[in-house]
């Protein structure tokens, strides 16, 4: 009996396990290898950090990283601000119908693929598009105005991506809130802001952590919003990995971005999760 | 009653010959560009030999990435440009030899064929034959820009903010001859190459300011030029002829210090199956009259003798008016790119991007 228990725990476990090692670490052992591989002539190869220097030593490497990490903090803020109030009102004022059908609002755009999504804004913002020809048929500009290529409009491209995945945990977190004890704020002369201070936004902390760090990571990660709305100086540091890999044909110093890309973003979470005294375990309850 | 009797034979070893076809058919796996298999072709193809295709569209970079992931298998047939083959194969040694006995030769521009065979021959054998050729130069809205004759004219205080190229090593290598260097003579000498690219990458910053975006695909380009968002762009020549066709203003332009000719080719990669299929398609492709409906799909010339006459007319009018014969003389075509150079190219293309 025990030893049937433990073969059907086994079994059971047996897709996660083998989810998580071919999937995940196995690939990332041999990436780990390309990473610390130098090439030395043709076809030749030998053990050495060369890639992690070169990422050390050519300022554009780390710039573009920094410049990165920056910007996804950036797009994360933006969307805690904007996602915030819009959480709070489904959980919070929204009833019935409502709650459900704006709920929905927020989840329709991702019926659509993000390259989808991209084109549209592209559509929009572009110098013969929508919000330029409605600017100049107000009378507000006498020429076309480029609005697309643009760091402004890459922040915005990625706030739009990654609103929903801010949204979901903020509401499930603030549904669990009990009314009455923020009609107990009230009773006790509590301000607005005070309530949104002193309950709230307590309340809601794992939420706002574990959104934040989906969205900053979902960020740091995009490839698509970034190389499509940025522009000219746009880079961005997945595509330095992309042009790597598949343009440069260098998969060593690829590995190598990929591997600080991942470790240097896991430094920034746990950072910002000391920061804010939260724990991991915390925000994934 | 001769008649019929001969009909009977006639059909007898059509549907004989239709059995040995689907006998030995195979799924050719084709990793290629848009336009190079059209479905009008492949049916035919299909119809011919029982084979099926089964069609990938990529990119150079892509191509070989892919194949390079693999170990060169998933793929029968591929198609990168002839420069591509031998720094691959000695580096990656993704390809497999062409057995040139399987080849009709016959139908092929013979010099062309001999030049594709020179370039890609690595260790005595023969990795490519020619397949679809064309050049890359300038884009132009003769209208709004008829200044820009070269590539450094985009950089022109006329044209600010009204141009857009790719960054990627035609950028580097047409930007080199524009201002009067040869990055070909120096494809074998690091130092001396890395010197050009330098230079090239000093250029390209300061003509940052001019850009408006660095386009990546063809469709971005095709709606920047047709939307009059850019005037100025380099480009491939049937970018420009097809953007030619809604707007006579626009048109492919040869620089002054010379297009630069791409050939792209047929390669086997190193662990295809339906070697068989891929032969057959080679041939298929290569008769004149298949070759100039690829023609019409792809808006490019292919290395099929005798193909030129069955292509439409508009086309070959488009054609001549962007390549007087002097040109056609002056066009740089690629040679080898030598292994290891594209970390060169890739770091200065990196610091271009990065430039502010």
């Amino acid at each position: 009996m025990r030893a049937g228990a433990k073969l059907g725990l086994i079994l059971l476990l047996m897709p996660l396990l083998l989810w998580l090692g071919l999937l995940i670490i196995v690939p990332h052992i041999d990436m780990f290898l390309v990473s610390i591989r130098e090439r030395i002539g043709v076809g030749r190869y030998q053990i050495s950090p060369a890639n992690y220097l070169t990422f050390f030593t050519e300022p554009l490497y780390l710039v573009t990283f920094m410049r990165t990490a920056l910007m996804s903090i950036l797009t994360t803020a933006i969307t805690l601000v904007i996602g915030f109030p819009v959480a709070f009102y489904i959980a919070k004022v929204a009833k019935g119908r409502l709650q459900s059908s704006l709920f929905l609002l927020c989840l329709v755009p991702f019926w659509v693929s993000e390259l989808v999504r991209t084109f549209g804004w592209m559509i929009l913002l572009r110098e013969t598009g929508i919000f330029s020809s409605f600017l100049q048929w107000l009378g507000l500009v006498d020429g076309p105005v480029e609005m697309l290529y643009n760091d402004v409009a890459m922040i915005v491209g990625l706030v739009y991506t990654s609103m929903l995945f801010m949204v979901v945990p903020l509401v499930t977190t603030m549904e669990s809130l009990d009314d009455s004890v923020i009609e107990a704020g009230y009773d006790l002369g509590g301000s607005n802001l005070s309530i949104l201070r002193e309950i709230v936004i307590p309340h809601a902390m794992p939420g706002i952590a574990s959104g934040s760090i989906v969205v900053f990571m979902l960020s740091l990660g995009n490839y698509l919003t970034p190389t499509m709305l940025g522009g000219k100086d746009s880079l961005w540091f997945t595509e330095l990995i992309y042009s790597q890999f598949i343009v440069r044909f260098n998969w060593e110093l690829g590995a190598a971005f990929g591997f600080m890309l991942l470790i240097l973003s896991s430094i920034i979470v746990w950072a910002m999760l000391k920061v804010t005294g939260q724990t991991l375990e915390k925000t994934m309850t | 009653m001769l008649k019929q009797t001969l009909r009977t034979v006639l059909v007898l070893s059509a549907a004989s010959l239709g059995i040995a076809g689907t006998a030995n058919a195979e799924t050719l796996r084709l990793l290629t560009w848009g336009g190079y298999a059209p479905e009008n072709v492949v049916e035919m193809f299909e119809k011919e030999t029982g084979h099926t295709v089964e069609v990938t569209l990529s990119n150079n970079e892509e191509m070989i990435a892919k194949l390079r992931a693999t170990g060169g298998r998933g793929f029968d047939l591929a198609q990168p440009s002839q420069d591509r083959i031998a720094g691959p194969q000695q580096e990656f040694g993704i390809y497999k030899p062409i057995d040139l006995s399987k080849i009709d030769a016959s139908q092929f521009i013979s010099s062309m064929l001999e030049a594709t065979k020179g370039n890609t021959t690595v260790d005595g054998e023969v990795y490519g034959v020619p397949h679809v050729w064309g050049t890359s130069g300038l884009v132009v809205d003769t209208s709004m820009a008829g200044s820009v004759k070269d590539y450094t004219d985009l950089c022109g205080g006329d044209v600010a903010g009204k141009v857009t190229y790719r960054l990627k090593r035609p950028t580097l290598i047409g930007f080199a001859f524009a201002m009067g260097l040869d990055p070909f003579a120096a494809y074998g000498d690091e130092a001396a190459y890395k010197a050009i690219i330098d230079q090239v990458e000093a250029k390209l910053v300061e003509c940052k300011s001019n850009v408006k975006t660095y386009w990546s695909g063809g469709d971005e380009l095709m709606n920047l030029m047709r939307s009059g968002e850019t005037v100025a762009s380099m480009a491939w020549d049937t970018g420009g002829w097809k953007l030619n066709a809604d707007n006579s203003n626009i048109t492919f332009v040869a620089p002054a210090s010379g297009a630069l000719g791409w050939i792209d080719t047929f390669v086997l990669p190193a662990k295809s199956r339906a070697e068989g299929a891929a032969y057959d398609w080679i041939n298929f492709v290569m008769r004149p009259e298949i070759a100039a409906m690829i023609t019409d799909a792809a808006g490019n010339f292919t290395a099929s003798k005798g193909a030129d006459e069955h292509v439409s007319a508009a086309l070959k009018a488009r054609y001549q008016a962007s390549f007087p014969p002097a040109d056609v003389d002056n066009i740089k075509w690629y040679p080898p790119v030598p292994a290891g150079l594209e970390a060169l190219e890739g770091a200065a293309l990196d610091r271009v991007k990065a430039a502010n």
